[in-house]
């Protein structure tokens, strides 16, 4: 292999970190252009970096690097290292996150151009790549929780960025908690592999996986669990919380509070896609688990229909935008679950492109209506902001998956894939996903009209000030949109039927649906064609029609359809009642247990008894003690005698 | 036979200069003693670099076998030298301020020095009890340095009967390992209690002794009550050197009397110091909370501290008396900027020997509230800092040896130690300071005192460097 990669790999994480940490400590002496340029050139070096792997590894054929480049702690056999896997799944990921990244830095310059904390977001960003890059280039659990952890830690510190803000920094605690259940989950399934495997590098633990396939467990006395089961489930329920899939989807919404660039970068294109990420890194564990899979692709594809549905209520741009993205993890996550790893990893690298331009796009809406977010005070916008609507059509087409453009591609792989399956579970999620489409396609047009078309419902002194945005905002968006169109026709065939990810994902033969699907695969215009007659196509118009009469054609419709089914209405609005759930059941339980202990234990036991009582006891002990000391010569001497004469008791005379 | 004196250079050269000093400071008579102080401190210095020079790779017997140089003794004596170095150095300014600035201070110091050298170099009883003594008689008269204060008199005749009475344990049990042993050597002693196949009651009879004497001169319970009233009675500057450079010469006493010469009776001394090293961590950081004079605390601190050295000892391992060797040469550097702290806040007839004294240092003077903080933190050990990593390594080999209880003993005492040490910091930070102070002390002073405290940061971050010199000294 050749040496220098390795020295390649490390610049690729340490290139974004360095530029972090100058814009970070040295911002206010660098200034707000120093600022962005350390990190738009720290990221650009990981882009370029990233290529040259990827054109190292895919095209070249060069050897995969599985090694260790800073060993950090040795206890007995346990060996925990940094270390780098650089194979076809990896680059393929550093690549994407490098681009979208860098390509966000750019649009940040316009976006927060007014913002006191230009350098502050700048190195937040900068950190958060590294910690990305960290997470996907891992080659064992450790360091992946590491990476793991520090993009929530700059999600979190990004969230509550306006941190003036009361409603920021509720959401970014929110986003916190909902993690840390995850993350619980996520943090056992490490310390199970650690316990069963002795070790947390992947290629060993991949190894051993087989022959631990068929080994149970006792969780409770008497009950026997299959160890493969647990271990995935665990993960996954680390994956729920990073990934936003249900019942731990709650804080994506919210984290709509931070700034847009931020919604594009962390919680679209990046970070909420790093437990589909893992999922699919773990494929060899994965597969050993019928149950597990089952799990992923029931609890995803009730993501992506269910949790769909909530963005055709809601009201803010971004947050039908979070909704969005909140159902394309589900069907990231159906994907996996049907054994359908890259697949999942197609569409993630798919959306990443278009869910970046589309909330990018909102973000250009957002600058010309003065940071309003309420799309009941837009409507006609296209010919003010010609750029930004052409794009966010792509977008929003790809979104759809209108065939032909890059979310078609993915998309309907998916869903076929599903239907391919013979996981218990794989009838209901394909049922889903396909009306998850026409969902798609609903709120998808639903904002698009109500923003670019139709009245103008905003006053006069907005009108003089609505233009088009500038160059550093409009470009992002064209370099976004044509991967959005044409990244699906050029990657379908590699990254789905030829073997564009080699070894890095595995997948049993009795679970290989895309093997199937690829017996029928005869180039992307074929499927382009075979898509135009699918059902999913169909479902697509249909959403697409239904939105252009409710908001276009009869705008009164929405609201009687509300009045008629208040009860759905309601119930959609209340998001089915999770955050009042967990509100009044968890938050408020954990409240009240919480002042029960602090009552009965922190002040009465530990305050009171502990601390207090202890201390008293101690200083009451040490004045009466201190007497002893009492200043007379003969006292001195005689403590001396009796101690020399306890000694001779004790060895000589053997007393005791 | 030939007098090889090269191993012995050190001593010599301060035995040399401490009698130019005497002589010089007898018919030099100028009210700064600049020239002595130069002197003395030239002497230390000389002596250090010679320490150095003739410092053996393996282990040199001298002088009919009576004195030995070997790693160990290289390391102590360059440890002591450079700590009376800094004593010195921060004495002079204390001893300025309270008109007390006498030549006699150096010259008394550098044989103390000297009685140090001989000790920690001992090969035979007598050796040792000649060091001991030279050691205690200049310490005698430097308690009592101060003649017009009643305190330090009081303190220096407790100090002298209660000394004396100690030796005279020694010395007993000296003369009962001799009469069993026919031996003074301690190699020779220690072959012919290894060949002993039944246990001999009078040799443990001598041991107890031989124990209650280095027992004393480290301060351990029940044998510290001298501690105390001699750390406060006597000025601040001769506490600071009582308490620093002679315990590193009490720790060599004990492992030239115990390891070498009584080794084989470890089943027996073992016991005996796990007693004392319970009672002592147990009554010195519990009294401690109650004094309010911060001299007075640090002597109790001392006491604390003499109780987690002898669990270095006991573990009764080589590794085991390194991590004790690193602990006592720890201990001297933190205690030696406690009492430093001390004198740079006491000014002319003020002596700041009160914790209230400390009350509000951080407004007056961020930087040496710093300082302080960083000493009480080490003493408490608190991590990174030095004195944290002192605890683990003895720490680690009590648990090694199986002796875990004492182990958890030892960390819970340290627990309760902590608040006496943390509560200068709070009066350092948290509250109001009564008086208006002002740092009168010299620019050097300031700066030693600011390197010392940065040496207790730094070892603490690299601990490393000086456990690996620790164990080389020790497996020669």
């Amino acid at each position: 292999m050749a040496d220098y990669m390795r020295y390649v790999y490390l610049g690729v994480v340490l290139a974004p970190l360095l530029a972090s940490i100058i814009a970070g400590l040295f911002g206010r002496s660098i200034g707000r252009a120093g600022a962005h340029w350390v990190t738009i050139i720290g990221v650009g070096i990981a882009f370029i970096l990233s290529s040259v792997a990827f054109n190292y590894i895919v095209f070249d054929g060069g050897e995969v690097f599985n090694g260790a480049v800073y060993t950090w702690l040795v206890s007995g056999d346990t060996r925990l290292v940094i270390g780098f896997l650089i194979d076809r799944l990896s680059v393929t990921m550093m690549v994407v996150v490098s681009f979208v990244s860098w390509v966000i830095h750019i649009y940040t310059i316009g976006y927060m151009h007014d913002d006191p904390g230009y350098q502050r977001f700048f190195s937040y960003t900068a950190l958060f790549t590294f910690f990305m890059l960290i997470l996907v280039m891992a080659n064992n659990f450790l360091q992946l929780l590491f990476g793991w952890e520090g993009v929530g830690l700059v999600s979190y510190l990004l969230i509550g960025f306006w941190f003036k803000r009361e409603s920021a920094n509720q959401a970014s605690v929110k986003a916190f908690l909902a993690n840390r259940i995850g993350d619980f989950g996520f943090v056992l399934g490490i310390a199970a592999i650690m316990t069963y495997f002795h070790t947390l590098d992947y290629a060993q633990v991949f190894q051993q996986a087989p022959l631990m396939a068929n080994t149970t467990i006792e969780l409770l006395r008497g009950t026997a669990w299959p160890l493969m089961t647990v271990i995935c489930v665990l993960l996954f329920i680390g994956a729920m919380g990073k990934s936003a899939q249900v019942p731990l989807h709650v804080w994506l919404p919210d984290s709509m509070e931070g700034p847009t660039p931020i919604s594009a970068l962390i919680h679209a294109a990046t970070m909420v896609t790093a437990g589909i990420f893992m999922v699919a890194r773990m494929s060899p564990l994965y597969e050993l688990s019928a149950t597990a899979l089952s799990l992923v692709l029931v609890v995803g594809a009730i993501g992506a229909f269910f949790i769909g549905v909530l963005g055709v209520v809601q009201h803010d741009i971004k947050r039908v935008i979070a909704y969005s993205t909140i159902s394309q993890l589900g069907y990231m996550a159906a994907a996996l679950g049907a054994s359908a790893f890259s697949a999942g990893i197609f569409h993630l690298v798919t959306h990443a492109f278009f869910k970046a331009l589309l909330f990018l796009a909102a973000g250009s809406i957002i600058i010309a209506m003065h940071h309003e977010q309420d799309m009941r005070k837009m409507g006609g916008l296209g010919k003010y902001m010609p750029i930004t609507w052409i794009t966010m059509v792509i977008g929003g087409l790809a979104l759809s998956g209108v065939p032909g453009t890059a979310g078609f591609f993915s998309k309907d792989a998916i869903i076929d894939a599903v239907g391919h399956s013979n996981l218990p579970g794989a009838g209901f999620a394909h049922v889903a996903l396909l009306v998850g489409v026409f969902v798609t396609a609903l709120y998808t047009f639903r904002l698009i009209f109500l923003v670019f078309h139709g009245p103008e419902r905003f006053g006069a002194e907005v009108r003089k000030h609505v233009h088009e945005s500038q160059a550093v905002v409009i470009v992002p968006l064209i370099v976004l949109a044509i991967p959005s169109l044409m990244l699906g026709a050029i990657l379908v065939g590699p990254m789905l039927y030829e073997g564009h990810f080699g070894h890095a994902l595995l997948v049993l033969p009795q679970y290989d649906v895309l093997a199937q699907m690829g017996e029928d695969y005869h180039g992307p215009w074929a499927l382009v064609l075979h898509g135009l007659i699918g059902l999913p196509f169909i479902f697509a118009l249909l959403g697409f029609g239904v939105a252009w009469y409710c908001y276009i054609k009869r705008p009164d419709i929405p609201k009687r359809a509300a009045e008629r089914a208040q009860i759905i209405y309601n119930v959609l609005v209340h998001k089915y009642g999770f955050d009042e759930f967990y509100e009044s059941f968890f938050a408020g339980g954990a409240r009240g247990v919480g002042n029960l202990f602090w009552r009965v234990g922190d002040v009465a036991l530990i305050d009171g008894l502990a601390v207090n009582g202890s201390a008293r006891a101690v200083g009451w002990f040490s004045s009466i003690v201190r007497t002893i000391q009492s200043g007379f010569l003969y006292h001195y001497a005689f403590a001396m005698i009796i101690g020399l004469l306890l000694l001779l008791a004790i060895f000589v005379h053997g007393i005791l | 036979m030939i007098f090889d004196i090269a191993p012995a250079a050190p001593e010599i050269f301060v035995l040399g200069m401490a009698c130019v000093v005497l002589i010089v400071e007898a018919y030099h008579n100028e009210p700064s003693h600049a020239l002595v102080y130069w002197l003395a401190q030239v002497t230390l210095l000389g002596a250090a670099v010679l320490t150095l020079y003739f410092g053996p790779e393996q282990t040199v017997l001298a002088f009919n076998d009576i004195f030995v140089s070997d790693p160990m003794s290289a390391l102590l004596k360059v440890a002591v030298c450079v700590v009376t170095f800094v004593v010195f150095l921060y004495s002079r300014t204390y001893l300025r301020e309270h008109d007390l600035l006498k030549g006699e201070y150096f010259v008394l110091g550098l044989f103390a020095v000297l009685g140090m050298m001989v000790l920690i170099s001992a090969h035979n009883l007598l050796t040792i009890y000649l060091g001991l003594e030279l050691l205690s008689l200049s310490l005698y008269a430097m308690v009592a340095l101060h003649r017009d204060s009643e305190s330090a008199s009081e303190a220096a005749m407790k100090y002298f009967v209660l000394s004396a009475l100690a030796s005279g344990m020694l010395l007993y049990g000296i003369s009962i390992l001799y009469g069993v042993t026919g031996n003074l050597d301690l190699a020779r002693v220690s072959l012919i209690i290894t060949e002993q196949t039944e246990p001999n009651t009078l040799l443990i009879f001598g041991l107890v002794f031989v124990i209650v004497g280095v027992a004393f001169k480290l301060g351990a319970v029940p044998f510290h009550m001298w501690i105390p009233d001699v750390y406060q009675g006597a000025p601040t500057s001769v506490t600071l050197f009582i308490s620093t450079a002679p315990k590193l010469a009490a720790f060599a006493m004990a492992i030239r009397l115990l390891v070498d010469g009584l080794g084989g009776l470890i089943g027996s001394w073992q016991d005996m110091l796990i007693i004392l090293s319970f009672l002592s961590m147990a009554a010195g950081n519990i009294i401690a909370i109650a004094q309010s004079n911060i001299k007075r605390m640090l002597a109790y601190s001392t006491i604390a501290h003499v109780g987690f050295l002898l669990l270095g000892i006991l573990s009764g391992t080589l590794a085991g008396y390194s991590s004790a060797m690193f602990y006592v040469i720890v201990y001297a550097l933190m205690t030696t900027a406690a009492f430093g702290m001390v004198i740079l806040l006491s000014r002319s007839g003020f002596e700041s020997d009160r914790l209230d004294d400390f009350k509000g240092l951080a407004q007056q003077s961020q930087w040496f509230a710093f300082v302080m903080l960083i000493v009480m933190f080490s003493l408490a050990g608190v991590p990174p800092f030095v004195g944290f990593w002192g605890k683990w390594f003895v720490l680690k080999e009590v648990i090694d040896a199986g002796i875990v209880w004492l182990a958890a003993f030892a960390v819970i005492f340290t627990v309760i130690g902590a608040f006496y040490y943390l509560r200068i910091v709070k009066l350092m930070y948290f509250d109001k300071a009564d008086t208006d102070r002002s740092i009168t002390s010299s620019h050097e002073m300031r700066f030693v005192i600011s390197v010392n405290g940065l040496a207790i940061l730094a070892l603490g971050l690299a601990p490393g460097l000086l456990m690996s010199l620790c164990v080389a000294a020790l497996s020669a």
